[in-house]
């Protein structure tokens, strides 16, 4: 079933899918952070940015559950 | 290179050891369920376990001692390349985000114990779930001797790892005790003794990266000082290709195999039995859930692990040295840059962060054997306590298995099959992925397809050489039709699927007879209490 809530949830999870693969867009050197090349810090900053949107897609799903339920749930 | 004792890290290293073990064989208390002699209990911690003890279980799974070794040394070797297993953890969990609820729940419905279980509950087929079973062992126990590769590059840095002219029995016993010990402790507690260690170990782990990437660049001259050196070593050409070492970043024509080689590597991840074990024991579909939501926090740790790549190289860790072993690289640098009471604590992080793994994919490997060899080909009417008993001694031939392995091989030879491992888990995401979403496939059209992958990538795999390998060099090839370098193991999953679609508008044109499907629709959302789960599933009726 499609819901509004689902389509998001699959759009937090494609996100970092298609950032990650996109490997052109993040191989190069400048800008520099604390000394740390592009490449290896924005790779480093995608894990945090990563989990939340997955954690989003799960409050997500489990509020489209629920209402679906009638709210039976708690 | 310093070759004499460390006396006051091989002390610490000991002390923790000793703590792990003693954990290990109080942990059959944990939680002890009425019926120990069920194999869910022995080999699934009696699917009972919470939101954190999973989150630890799977980050001590997942996370080896061979990856805090491995990752950095490809870093170490290379540069950027080695960086791809940063957006493969990355991309790993929205992926397993779509398809590990569906596993867990299904599971949970019908008894599964492992993925082949559910294949043969699924398809109605057991030449299918037996290729699956098959893969999973295959693959995992070059797995389990790697993580004796990772305690072994700790031994030989302490300095009892002996050097060649020591008697062989003498050189290897330190890796024999610490073997015996965990083949012991697996066999009595089973799941709940890697669940209990792995606390201890990440724990450690997580307090030697905090201090080895704030110390390390603070005595090497901070970030800035660690990138300008690590360039430059890179830039020197190798005499013998003429080629550079390495890069800072990804060249373009090297850039399909990065994202390749992060994609492949992320959609196999949770097919290897030992990660579907710790699923399983997982108590309910929320767990699962919440779990690929704070899994990354490991992602984080591993991309500051393989910084340390880097730190070697600036630290000029065998530099000088003709045809140095690359594994050694980080262990070498903490002995190197610390002090010798906290180059223990960091060796006992490396050394059990090998033990917990290796129970598990032990575990692993048997519960295959168990209940997807043994009771489905040779034993169809084997009792729980048989399936157990079984299951314990099959644990432990697959470690002596390993250590066989280890000993008696080249160590280049684990490293191979572990490349091919990785390949040949990738084939069975059409009939497990596939099979939990949809009906549709053909149970023919999937062993076909999976006969196809895993043929075309050992093929290719072997095809491969490298500098100082003529076969197994590397796990990258031209991909055809595109022409770039790209991963074999995703060229070969391709080839599977298209096969399997194929065959299966094939089959189901001329009505090829399907299996019966066990399950239904509603099994693979159920959560628990939200459905009738019985606490010990009755048995699925035998299938042809």
């Amino acid at each position: 079933m499609v819901t509004a809530a689902r389509v998001a949830a699959g759009i937090c999870l494609i996100i970092p899918l298609v950032s990650m693969l996109w490997v052109n867009s993040y191989s190069r050197l400048t800008p520099t952070f604390i000394g740390m090349p592009f490449f290896y810090w924005y790779q480093l900053a995608w894990v945090p940015v990563s989990a939340a949107l997955t954690y989003t897609a799960y409050v997500l799903v489990r509020r489209d559950a629920r209402g679906r339920n009638g709210g039976a749930a708690k | 290179m310093k070759n004499d004792v460390n006396g006051v890290a091989l002390g610490v290293l000991i002390f923790f050891f000793l703590a792990v073990t003693v954990i290990g064989f109080l942990a059959a208390r944990w939680r002890r369920a009425d019926n120990a002699l069920h194999l869910e209990e022995w080999g699934l911690g009696g699917r009972s376990f919470g939101t954190w003890v999973t989150w630890f279980l799977l980050g001590g799974d997942l996370y080896t001692a061979y990856t805090f070794v491995a990752v950095p040394a490809a870093i170490y070797g290379a540069g950027a390349a080695g960086f791809f297993a940063v957006p493969y953890t990355i991309i790993a969990y929205p992926l397993v985000f779509l398809f590990l609820p569906r596993l867990w729940s299904v599971s949970r419905k019908h008894g599964y114990v492992t993925s082949s279980d559910f294949i043969r509950g699924r398809f109605g087929s057991k030449s299918l779930s037996v290729a699956v079973a098959l893969t999973g062992i295959l693959a995992t126990m070059p797995y389990i001797a790697l993580q004796l590769v990772g305690i072994q590059a700790v031994l030989d840095v302490v300095g009892i790892g002996g050097s060649d002219s020591t008697n062989w029995f003498v050189k290897d016993l330190p890796l024999l005790i610490a073997f015996g010990v965990l083949a012991a402790y697996t066999y009595s507690s089973g799941l709940r003794a890697p669940a209990l260690i792995a606390f201890v170990k990440d724990a450690l782990i997580y307090i030697v990266i905090a201090v080895a990437i704030i110390y390390i660049p603070y005595k090497l001259g901070g970030f800035d000082d660690i990138f300008h050196k690590a360039s430059a070593a890179y830039a020197v050409k190798n005499p013998a290709t003429g080629k550079p070492r390495g890069s800072l970043t990804v060249a373009p024509q090297a850039q399909w195999a990065y994202a390749t080689l992060a994609l492949g590597s992320a959609m196999a991840l949770f097919l290897y039995p030992h990660s579907v074990t710790a699923v399983l024991s997982g108590k309910s579909r929320t767990v699962i859930q919440r779990n690929t939501a704070i899994l990354p926090l490991y992602s984080l740790m591993l991309g500051l692990l393989a910084m340390l790549g880097f730190m070697a190289v600036a630290d000029g860790v065998g530099k000088n040295i003709k045809g140095y072993n690359g594994q050694l690289a980080i262990p070498q640098l903490f002995e190197n840059v610390f002090p010798s009471w906290f180059a223990g604590v960091a060796f006992a992080a490396i050394a059990i962060g090998a033990l917990v793994p290796a129970a598990i994919m032990s575990i692993a490997a048997a519960n295959l054997f168990t209940r997807n060899i043994y009771k489905d080909l040779i034993r169809p009417n084997a009792t729980p306590e048989e399936e157990t008993r079984v299951s314990k001694l099959a644990s432990l031939v697959v470690k002596v298995g390993a250590l066989v392995f280890v000993l008696s091989m080249d160590k280049t030879v684990a490293i191979n099959f572990q490349l091919l491992g990785g390949i040949w888990i990738l084939q069975t995401v059409p009939a497990i992925v596939g099979g939990l979403f949809t009906r549709w496939f053909h149970r023919w059209a999937l062993l076909v397809g999976w006969a196809a992958g895993m043929a075309y990538g050992t093929w290719k795999a072997y095809e491969q050489s490298s500098a100082t390998q003529s076969h197994f060099g590397g796990n990258s090839d031209t991909i055809p039709w595109i022409g770039r370098i790209g991963y074999i193991g995703l060229t070969a999953f391709v080839l599977n699927v298209v096969l399997a679609v194929v065959l299966t508008l094939v089959l189901r044109a001329v009505k090829a007879p399907e299996g019966t499907d066990e399950t239904s629709r509603a099994d693979y959302t159920a959560e628990t209490g939200e459905t009738e789960v019985p606490p010990l599933a009755p048995e699925p009726a035998p299938s042809v």
